[in-house]
């Protein structure tokens, strides 16, 4: 796409009403990104959006962060992922630093005070109901279910006991854990392909699979 | 420095925060309690009203925080340091790697992440829960007391939210929750 200045300006409109239009986060927003910048605007195809999907679940941050930077920058390079990304962010932060200036004026009536008891309880709800609709993804092995298990029992721990321990560490390990027992694993597929001469088809283009992206994944 | 700290804790929650908003809460109220910029209420106020608002998660409740603390810098402060992570990290792959969630380094850290940080989602939204029954949880030298309601009304969006699934085959956004249970908490609190 062409770097002018009407380009970068349609761009940060698509994403500011993609930002502005999208309640709940996360995976509401997918369907509006599809409609608005891969139907539309044909910045992307098909393909390469379950690809940015797939980028944005593996990487940290908010979905809807993610895709913003990343088709930014496919269509228009740094500076159109900066404006995908100003973009996407900039109606949250100004309807929320509306909200704030006016919120704790608002808790003093009684009756908002009692609806946001209510809404306590239900953000209990909304983030038991994520953690279910998690566990559906978690794959069932005996180390997944372990790993879940230590976690679950750790968190509630922490809480219970005030035990000083950042749940930032938990995910570290995990990461850590998971890239060890895939090294692991690579080193022996390794070795038997040097004792069995007679490779396989498949068994030799994993061999060359990994290979190439020794480099992808050390540098991570 | 007030503005500094709000963009590096901020930084490490967007840094660390895999599988959605909701993975983000334990490290928030951790880093939010700890530096006293919050009290446990008023967080989950915030975090009521950031999933009724349009937009990420992330971002809202960072706005909310920095606003809280530094005013409107503060509010940039803490969004830049929330959103930075996921720019950098974006950036480097869009510009350098193909094919980078079929990595199988990248889908075998991942593949430990998961169960990690669903324990967390699922601890977390359990503790809320908790918490909201049990006055001075976690304080095991007061008094306790109970708030039955707050237990209802977690059972009430439970049955409503399956009830809603089995009838419609979608599931019920979280707004309506929000909505729901705020109008539970009026009627409950208020008038029983």
């Amino acid at each position: 796409m062409e770097k002018n200045f009407k380009n970068f300006l349609t761009l940060f409109w698509t994403w500011f009403k993609i930002g502005l239009f999208t309640f709940g986060g996360g995976y509401a927003m997918i369907a509006l990104i599809e409609t608005e910048v891969s139907e539309k605007r044909k910045w992307v195809t098909d393909a390469e959006l379950t690809e940015i999907i797939a980028v944005s679940e593996a990487t940290p941050g908010p979905i809807a962060i993610n895709s913003a930077t990343y088709i930014g920058y496919k269509t228009m390079g740094f500076w159109g992922s900066l404006f995908a990304t100003i973009g996407v962010v900039l109606p949250s932060f100004i309807v929320i630093f509306l909200i704030s200036l006016f919120f704790n004026d608002l808790l003093q009536i009684e009756i908002i005070a009692n609806a946001f008891k209510g809404i306590k309880a239900g953000v209990a709800a909304l983030i038991i109901l994520a953690g279910l609709k998690l566990f559906k993804s978690v794959k069932k092995i005996p180390l997944s279910i372990t790993l879940f298990c230590l976690s679950f029992l750790l968190t509630l721990s922490i809480s219970i006991f005030s035990i000083d321990f950042s749940t930032l560490y938990l995910i570290l390990i995990g990461g850590i854990i998971g890239l060890f027992v895939t090294l692991i694993s690579n080193v022996k597929n390794k070795k038997k392909n040097i004792i069995n001469d007679s490779q396989t088809e498949t068994k030799t283009e994993d061999t060359i699979f990994t290979d190439n992206t020794t480099d992808n994944g050390e540098s991570l | 420095m007030i503005y500094l700290n709000l963009f590096w804790t901020f930084f490490k929650i967007g840094l660390f925060t895999f599988g959605g908003g909701y993975a983000m809460i334990p490290l928030i109220e951790q880093e939010v309690i700890s530096q006293n910029w919050l009290t446990y209420d008023a967080l989950y106020n915030y975090i009521g009203i950031s999933e009724a608002t349009p937009g990420p998660f992330a971002v809202n409740i960072a706005t909310f925080v920095g606003t809280s603390q530094g005013g409107f810098w503060g509010a940039i402060c803490a969004t830049a340091g929330v959103v930075l992570p996921s720019f950098i990290i974006i950036l480097i792959i869009a510009a350098l790697f193909k094919k980078f969630s079929q990595n199988r380094y990248v889908k075998g850290t991942l593949s430990a992440i998961t169960p990690i940080v669903c324990g967390l989602i699922l601890a977390t939204g359990l503790l809320v829960a908790a918490k909201n029954l049990i006055t001075n949880f976690g304080f095991w030298d007061k008094a306790l007391a109970f708030d039955f309601w707050s237990l209802a009304i977690v059972i009430f969006v439970f049955v409503i939210y399956f009830i809603y699934k089995k009838a419609t085959k979608k599931t019920l956004s979280p707004i309506l929750i929000i909505l729901l249970s705020g109008t539970m908490g009026i009627l409950v609190y208020s008038f029983i």
